[in-house]
């Protein structure tokens, strides 16, 4: 797999020109078999290159549907544990189930301002061009460390 | 309108500055750009080969940064840090430039949404969502070591985007863009055009012409062959899509490289390589060999053997991983992470609200950034405070960013005491600079183009937070160049149609075969890009100290080395592409072979082993301080194909001696 896609779950993103893993999977390994010719399941998607799978789970978490899980690598891991996120707008729930059965369940925040909320330059300064050349970037938040530059033995 | 396969449709642009990669540095310079550009009609275009929401190789989060200064501590403290690290050879003025720069950007990811842990006036540590005091006024961080800080790090790519996206525009970025060659300029050979790739979901191909060019886009995973070879080739310790085009291009270009030899061995959790940082530094465990033996008391002599950096508080990496391959080589195998006793003695410390707390943060830091691992601890059962688990070096990894420093040569900082002549002028091609800062910062040999993250060589340790710091330092300096060359117009040193048709080569070969025989993979008249990486992983494996020969090569193996890679370069033209994606995987193979045959030429030309631990050139294994503390440099000629190594003089810009008292 080792991420893969339940054919009870994925719609194919209602047949949008593109699913929302092709969109997001970093290494280009998520493909809609429009005609069902690869997979035998018209409009769902697939794991194209399985052993080019990070397990990043950038799929896993975008899906509209949670139909994407992983099934980690089979030729290093024993089957039957899964490791499984809800990824919401402030918190990814993580629900962990081992090979003997052992349950674990973990709440993480995972940002603390609405998504999409960032205004990047809200309230901060215009760019000085006469300090294009100078230390610094366009705006200080108070993190320039100038150093103590006796430390500097070439000066 | 796209074309077809095989007959694409041509799209040319041409805009000022062009930033190739969507990774924690392009996103840095991204922000920084506009608002230095606002005031100009400089046109600004990103070009990613993914989705910038999780590109890079912060794609699935991180559990901490590494790089955080803080107001206790120097720049120099932290350029020291880098230096001793990564045995003695690195730039000072870019590890210094680094770090009075890098927290800047933690305080804007704190500020967009990244939370960040930290400690009450207790000495109590909480997680980042329950709005404590910022950093930027005051508010005290979780060190998990001297530079690190913890996070909730699972949408820190996401929140960095995100802030990156709306400061360019969507009209300024493409994604699903994969750049694979630059261009020089027709009237100057020394300078950057424009740069050509292709979409990897229509039938197009993209020649931009630019004034200026960010080439940003990571470092090299997967040139030797990994330690599984089934769908485990996926689980790299760093990021599977780093196929080394950040290098590969550059050289091709005509950028003069640096410590191209120098790699990264990550001993980290075994087959998951979940990360290892947070289990020594924060939850304090010890790692030992298989009869419970610490290999660093055990073996501590043997750091003697490699002074001084040996004899610092924190030893290099590589002198860690030195002491630890002699247990297994001798047989003291597994070597274990005694997760047990750690958690056991933290239990005894702390609160029962942090005790409670301590089993989600060690799930978390895997969580956030390596599920894999979790993956593996299910399925044999492994609960960390019940049963210990393996640890093992992984295969070499070349990158610049994290705790290694291959990369490009750049134009420093002027103001630290950088050197501004050449102590050696033996071998040093005259074209190129003198001095470790010739113009623009961040600027390669180069004119026009630029580099940040794992592309900045001889300055390790940047990290994610680094990187992004990097990226907005070359903004600034590009912003400048353009508005300093108003009047440039960049013009290719080669045809479009010569470019397209170098592009698509690979479909090419693929429609012009296909029918000659049955089994599409099997033909003698192409090879498939997948064949192809497992040749080079198996060459750089087998002669180029891989894991098969626990990391030691010698002059002859190298020699053995060369002759195949030669050949395999010849079969790269004969690459197969029988879909858009396919294309996309013959490019990077062929961006890892020239990323490998540059590092097998840089360790020829060492003749020392300056990296113990990380490789070793067995006819040559010691360090040598007296001829061999320099940087080694090179630069490859495209028409020959050859590349020619040279050194360029070390200096100490901060007192090193301060480490060892």
């Amino acid at each position: 797999m080792p991420t893969f896609v339940r054919t009870d779950k994925c719609d194919g993103c209602k047949g949008q020109d593109k699913t929302a893993c092709m969109y997001i999977c970093p290494h280009d390994l998520m493909t809609l078999d429009k005609d069902g010719s690869v997979t035998g399941h018209a409009m769902k998607a697939y794991n194209q290159e399985p052993e080019q799978c990070w397990e990043c789970y950038s799929c896993v978490k975008i899906c509209p549907q949670q139909a994407i899980e992983a099934r980690h690598y089979a030729d290093i891991v024993p089957l039957g544990g899964s490791v499984q996120p809800l990824r919401g707008s402030d918190s990814i729930m993580w629900t962990i189930k081992f090979r003997n059965g052992t349950l674990k369940r973990f709440k993480f925040p995972i940002r603390t301002t609405p998504e999409g909320s960032i205004d990047p330059y809200g309230g901060k300064p215009a760019a000085d061009m006469s300090k294009i050349e100078e230390n610094g970037f366009f705006v200080q938040c108070n993190g320039y460390r100038e150093g103590d530059r006796s430390e500097l033995i070439k000066l | 309108m796209a074309g077809e396969f095989g007959n694409p449709e041509v799209v040319e642009e041409e805009v000022d500055i062009l930033l190739i990669g969507g990774g924690m540095a392009c996103c840095g310079a991204g922000y920084e750009v506009m608002r230095w550009a606002e005031s100009t009609d400089l046109k600004i275009r990103l070009v990613d080969k993914a989705a910038m929401d999780r590109s890079g190789a912060v794609a699935m989060g991180l559990s901490a940064i590494n790089t955080y200064i803080g107001t206790e501590q120097d720049p120099a403290d932290y350029t020291r840090m880098v230096s001793n690290d990564l045995m003695g050879i690195t730039r000072d003025d870019l590890a210094y430039d680094v770090g009075r720069h890098v927290d800047e950007s933690v305080h804007l990811f704190e500020e967009w949404g990244l939370p960040i842990w930290k400690t009450d006036e207790n000495g109590e540590r909480f997680d980042g969502s329950k709005g404590m005091t910022p950093l930027k006024d005051g508010g005290k961080p979780v060190r998990s070591g001297k530079w690190q800080i913890m996070i909730n790090g699972e949408s820190y790519k996401w929140i960095v985007a995100e802030a990156a996206k709306k400061a360019l525009g969507t009209d300024n970025i493409q994604e699903r863009i994969f750049i694979v060659k630059l261009v020089n300029d027709k009237n100057d050979p020394n300078r950057v055009a424009g740069a050509v790739g292709f979409s990897v979901r229509e039938d197009k191909v993209f020649i931009y012409k630019a004034k200026a060019i960010l080439l940003a886009a990571g470092g090299c995973v997967n040139i030797f062959r990994p330690r599984s070879v089934g769908e485990g080739t996926g689980r790299a310790w760093y990021p599977v899509w780093n196929a080394g085009s950040t290098y590969a291009m550059a050289a091709e270009a005509g950028a003069e490289m640096t410590l191209m030899e120098n790699r990264f061995v990550p001993t980290r959790f075994k087959d998951g390589y979940g990360p290892v940082g947070a289990w020594f530094l924060l939850f304090k465990s010890k790692a030992t060999n298989a009869v419970g033996e610490v290999y660093m008391d055990r073996n501590k002599d043997m750091l003697d053997d490699y002074p001084p950096y040996g004899a610092a508080a924190v030893p290099a990496s590589c002198l860690r991983n030195h002491l630890m391959l002699k247990e297994m080589k001798e047989g003291r195998g597994p070597i274990w992470m005694d997760t047990v006793t750690a958690l056991a003695n933290l239990r005894e410390t702390l609160t029962p609200r942090e005790v409670k707390h301590l089993e989600a943060e060690a799930w978390e830091d895997f969580l956030d950034m390596c599920i894999g691992q979790c993956g593996i601890w299910v399925g044999e059962n492994i609960e960390p405070e019940k049963k210990n688990s393996e640890l093992m070096p992984t295969e070499p990894y070349l990158l610049g960013s994290h705790s290694g420093c291959c990369g490009i040569w750049v134009s420093g900082p002027t103001d630290v005491g950088a050197p501004t002549d050449e102590a050696y002028s033996e071998g040093i091609p005259e074209h190129l600079p003198k001095g470790w800062n010739w113009g623009y910062r961040a600027m390669t040999t180069v004119t026009g183009l630029w580099t940040a993250g794992d592309g900045v060589g001889a300055s390790g340790h940047k990290f994610s937070s680094g990187s992004h710091a990097e990226g907005r330092l070359a903004a600034k300096a590009m912003v400048k160049y353009c508005l300093d060359n108003k009047d440039l117009k960049p013009e290719l040193d080669t045809s479009v149609e010569d470019l397209v048709a170098e592009i698509y080569q690979p479909v090419r070969n693929y429609m012009e075969h296909k029918d000659y025989s049955t089994a599409i993979d099997i033909n003698p008249h192409y090879i498939t890009p997948k064949m192809l990486q497992f040749r080079l992983q198996k060459i750089m494996d087998e002669y180029v100290a891989g894991v098969a020969t626990y990391y030691t090569t010698n002059a002859h193996m190298l020699a053995v080395a060369g002759e195949k890679i030669d050949m395999l370069k010849e079969d790269a033209e004969k690459m197969r592409a029988k879909d858009l994606h396919e294309l996309l995987r013959a490019w990077e193979n062929y961006h890892r072979i020239i990323t490998a045959e540059a590092h097998m030429k840089h360790i020829e030309f060492r003749q020392e082993s300056r990296y113990p631990g990380f490789y070793y050139r067995m006819d040559k294994n010691f360090v040598d301080e007296e001829n061999w503390k320099c940087f080694v440099n090179s630069v490859y000629d495209k028409k020959t194909q050859k590349w020619t190594c040279f050194k360029r003089a070390h200096v100490d810009l901060v007192d090193k001696s301060k480490l060892f008292k």
